[in-house]
Formats: structure tokens, C-alpha cells, sequence
């Protein structure tokens, strides 16, 4: 604790207590990263080594080579495009269209629409299973020839980006219309004097007021989007389609033939939502806590 | 017509050897859920809330896993279960022939292996939303609490605790409404084999599994629907209702 007595800021004394609660704090937070640490100590460490010595043993050596033979051999790189696909237009779709109804509820206020919003937040909060069925026999049956590599909704990237669309946008709406609520009226009604269009209003005034919150919503889509498991399990039926989080599932039968393969396979996937997450931490968890606080 | 479909339901009701394992395991995952790491996440949030030192670093360790794919957290468990290479079996000297301890195998551990996972992340995101609520909680209430004499525990219980009420409805929901989406986390371990089924896993196994009967899926997914609404619906109209207040 001699950083807590070093710090000249700190006006308390240091207590027992504080010291107490700092090394439980550290105690659990080292608990909590052990299945991580875990798993990257098996991923550094080659596979001859650990089926000699067994995986609770002093490390001989430490190497990428697990890391980079899970991302050649099985063509990662090439799951990651198909993630990019997906996850870019289904972000800039959901949060366009789900700015565009939050503007309307907010500055035009109507009943309807807010039972409208109801329903939207509703179907949001869903298991996904309970409408996988029908979406399902849907997806087979909607022919879209030329359009997708399939020529059918179904085992197509723009049939994930729809359902992602759908998922979404009703809790960026809700949010969205939250935030737009707190902004001051004066400012539109001034634009409107000023002879602005709604479309003016909309595009050039409300929605670059509004980049914290789209800021804060596009990150957790993101990471969302990126995590989705389920949707690409069943709604895309070629290997090759999957985006990387659903890919894995194939990829850790197929390549990753050992504990330290799948190991390091994971982490790498794991590896961009932790970039975003540590580069946008502040976004992420206040759009997480933006519709639990208002709610 | 309608005879036959629900035929579906009472096949489910009454002959289907998975159903009720699975309700059961959906309700166990909520109990787990809302006893241990949602208590443990609030307990975390208030040490956290204190202005301590290194707050941050601390949140980044138990916010970690939630940003997680449950893709990944289940293979990362995977890899901790293992009864050959785990570090559960490594450590214990279960990993031997004739000692194994088969965590994901075993049906009658495999729902609690899978639902330390869950309660891992689950930990985390509600420490989370808990700190959210805790800033919104006016320090003079607290000072005044304090200058009455009453000491950490009690301020707690009297004064913090019931002002969080909105955000202990939002960790209700929201727990509820991850044990009914309960599904990556087993689906990655073992498929919803017997010990682990899971409302959601039916209904999938259903369409994409080897026996495909869409309409009994089906007839899974409204009983999912049915009782996901009961808790959806309550909870919107009285959001909408605060909010058409507000």
C-alpha cells in the first residue's frame, strides 16, 4: 500500500480498513482473470511442451506460434471480413433509422408512436429463440436471386444485417428519444422560424447534438453485433458465411486441434471487442447504463 | 387443424423427457443468477463507489467478461473443465484415469460448471448498472445519515438501498430476461446434452438440430414467449407510464 501513503493527494490517513478492501479488491480481481490468464498461459505455451509437463507446470517458453498458426490455418482473417460485413451496415442502418423514429417521437410528440415504441422495446427484449421459427421458414422462403450469393434471405450476410436491424433498433429508439427529449426545445423551434425543412431539422440541428448518446450506441452495437452467436448458428448454414463469433464453433472441431490452439483461436476473437472496450470504455458503459438509468 | 397443432403442446406437456428438465434448468439459472453475482455485483459496486484508489482498474478486471462473446467465455471455461488438461482437474490431481471429475459430461454437475460461467459475467454487468445507480444516490443523503450516527451497514441498508429501487427493478428485468436467453454459453459446451437443457436450446435443436420438427419447435418457443411477456409487458407499461409523467 506504500502508493496509497506516496500519493501527496490522498488527505485521508491510511486505514485498516482501506488496506483491507484494497487487498480484497486485489485478491478478486486476480480470481476473476484467472480463467483469461488461464487460458493465455495455454495459448503461449506450445503443445509438445504441455502434453510432456502437463498445463499446471512452469513455462520452458512462451510463443506467439499458437496465435499465429489458429489465425493462418483457418483463415480467420477471412471470418473477420465476414463479421465487418455484417456488423458496419447493420450499426449505420439501426442507428439512421432508429435516430429518424426517436426524432420523430421527441419533437412531435405523438401518443400513438409511443405505444409504437412499446412494441418496438418489447420485441428487444425477447429471447431470440422465441421468434427463431418462423423467421427461419421466412428467411427460406424469400427468394432473392442475384441479390445474395444464395439467392435466398436465408445463409446471406444482408439477412443477418436485417435481423440485427430489427433486434436493435427498437432500444436505440428508445434511448435516442430520451436524449433528444432532454435537448431544448427553443433550438428547433428557432430552425422552424428560420423557415427550416423537418429533414434541416432533423439532419443539421437535432442529430449533431445528438453524437454523444449515437457515440455511446454505436459502440455497444458494435460489440453486440460482433458477440452475436445465435443468429448466424441458425440463419446461415455455410461455414464459410459465418461471421467469426459463430465461425468458432466450426473452427475449434476443424483446426484447432488441441486445448492451446483453441486457446489462442478464442482469445484472438475476443481480441476487438477488448480493443473497443478499452479504447471506448467510457461509451460503451454509459450507453449500457443510458437505458437502465432511465428505465 | 387445430386438433393437430395442439397436439404439439400436449406432446410437450406431457411426453416430452426434455421439457420440464428444461424449465426447470431456466428457472434454476435465474434463481443462481439473482442470489449470487447480483448481490456479489452490488456488494462490488458499493466497495467501488468509494472513491478509492485504482477504482477503475478494478471495474475494467470485473467488467472484462461482459464485454466478452459467451462464444468465448464458454470455450475460455472450457479450457479451465477440461478433465485432462483444465486447471480445475490439474490443480485437484483429478486428471488421471479413474479420477476424472467430467464437469461438462457429468449431468448432474454440467448446469453448475456452466452456471459459475454465467455468474462470472453476469457479476460484472451488474456491479455496472449497480454504480450507475449508486451516482445518481445525493451524497447529503448520506451525509446526514452519517451525522445521525448511524454506521456503514446501516446507512446502506436504510438510506442507499431503497433510493436504488429504480435500478434494482432494471437488474430484475434484466436478470429474468438473461436466464430466459440463456443459450450461447451451453449451446459452445455440450449442445444442451441431458443435465444442461434449456428452453432456448429446444426450440433450436428443433430447426438446425438432426430431428427437425419446426411446429413442435414452435410450439417450445410460445411457452418462451408466454412467460417472457409476463415479465416484458409489466415492465414497459410501468417505463411508459414514468415516462409519460416525466
Amino acid at each position: 500500500m506504500s502508493t496509497v501513503a506516496g500519493a501527496p493527494k490522498q488527505r485521508t490517513p491510511i486505514r485498516p480498513a482501506r488496506i483491507l478492501l484494497h487487498t480484497f479488491l486485489i485478491v478478486t480481481a486476480l480470481a476473476w482473470l484467472a480463467p483469461l490468464l488461464w487460458a493465455l498461459l495455454a495459448a503461449m505455451r506450445p503443445y509438445a511442451e504441455t502434453s510432456e509437463k502437463g498445463y499446471v507446470s512452469w513455462p520452458d517458453k512462451l510463443t506467439f506460434d499458437n496465435f499465429t498458426n489458429a489465425f493462418q490455418q483457418s483463415d480467420m482473417l477471412h471470418y473477420f471480413g465476414n463479421t465487418l460485413l455484417i456488423a458496419v451496415p447493420a450499426v449505420l442502418l439501426t442507428l439512421f433509422l432508429s435516430s429518424m423514429v426517436a426524432f420523430y417521437v421527441s419533437r412531435f410528440d405523438f401518443r400513438v408512436i409511443l405505444s409504437l415504441l412499446l412494441v418496438f422495446t418489447a420485441g428487444n427484449l425477447l429471447p431470440q429463440q422465441v421468434i427463431i421459427t418462423p423467421l427461419y421458414r421466412l428467411y427460406l422462403l424469400i427468394d432473392l436471386p442475384g441479390i445474395t450469393m444464395s439467392g435466398k434471405l436465408y445463409d446471406s450476410a444482408l439477412g443477418l444485417v436485417l435481423i440485427h436491424v430489427a433486434f436493435q433498433s427498437g432500444f436505440c429508439a428508445f434511448v435516442l428519444s430520451n436524449y433528444m427529449r432532454s435537448l431544448p426545445h427553443e433550438l428547433t423551434e428557432a430552425a422552424l422560424v428560420d423557415g427550416a425543412s423537418v429533414w434541416r431539422l432533423y439532419w443539421q440541428v437535432v442529430l449533431p447534438l445528438c453524437k454523444p448518446a449515437m457515440a455511446a450506441l454505436a459502440t455497444l452495437l458494435s460489440i453486440w453485433i460482433y458477440n452475436d452467436f445465435f443468429w448466424a448458428i441458425v440463419l446461415i448454414s455455410t461455414g464459410e458465411n459465418m461471421p467469426i463469433t459463430s465461425a468458432l464453433n466450426n473452427l475449434s472441431g476443424q483446426y484447432f486441434t488441441d486445448p492451446n490452439l483453441v486457446a489462442a483461436g478464442a482469445l484472438l476473437t475476443a481480441i476487438p471487442t477488448l480493443i473497443v472496450y478499452f479504447v471506448l470504455q467510457r461509451q460503451f458503459v454509459s450507453g449500457l447504463t443510458l437505458g437502465a438509468n432511465k428505465g | 387443424m387445430y386438433k393437430r397443432q395442439l397436439q404439439n403442446f400436449r406432446e410437450l406437456f406431457t411426453n416430452n423427457p426434455q421439457f420440464w428438465p428444461a424449465v426447470e434448468h431456466n428457472v434454476v439459472w435465474f434463481v443462481v443468477l439473482i442470489l449470487l453475482p447480483t448481490p456479489f455485483g452490488l456488494f462490488l459496486a458499493v466497495q467501488l463507489d468509494k472513491r478509492i484508489r485504482f477504482s477503475r482498474v478494478y471495474q475494467t478486471a470485473f467488467f472484462l467478461p461482459v464485454v466478452m462473446s459467451l462464444a468465448v467465455i464458454g470455450f475460455v471455461w472450457q479450457l479451465v473443465y477440461n478433465p485432462d488438461t483444465g486447471l480445475i482437474n490439474s490443480v485437484i490431481g483429478a486428471n488421471k484415469p479413474g479420477h476424472y471429475i467430467d464437469w461438462i459430461g457429468d449431468p448432474d454437475l454440467n448446469l453448475w460448471a456452466v452456471l459459475i460461467a454465467a455468474s462470472w459475467r453476469h457479476a460484472g454487468y451488474m456491479m455496472i448498472l449497480y454504480l450507475a445507480g449508486l451516482k445518481g444516490v445525493d451524497p447529503a443523503l448520506r451525509e446526514a445519515s452519517s451525522l445521525d450516527g448511524a454506521n456503514e451497514w446501516q446507512t446502506f441498508k436504510n438510506v442507499v438501498f431503497p433510493t436504488l429501487r429504480p435500478t434494482n427493478t432494471v437488474v430484475l428485468v434484466v436478470t429474468i430476461i438473461e436466464a430466459l436467453r440463456a443459450f450461447d454459453l451451453v449451446f459452445v459446451f455440450n449442445k444442451g446434452a441431458q443435465g444442461t437443457e434449456l428452453l432456448s436450446i429446444l426450440v433450436t435443436n428443433n430447426i438446425i438440430g438432426e430431428s427437425s420438427r419446426v411446429g413442435y419447435g414452435s410450439a417450445i418457443a410460445v411457452v418462451l414467449l408466454v412467460i417472457s411477456l409476463a415479465v416484458i409487458i409489466p415492465y414497459l407499461i410501468a417505463t411508459f407510464r414514468k415516462e409519460r409523467r416525466a
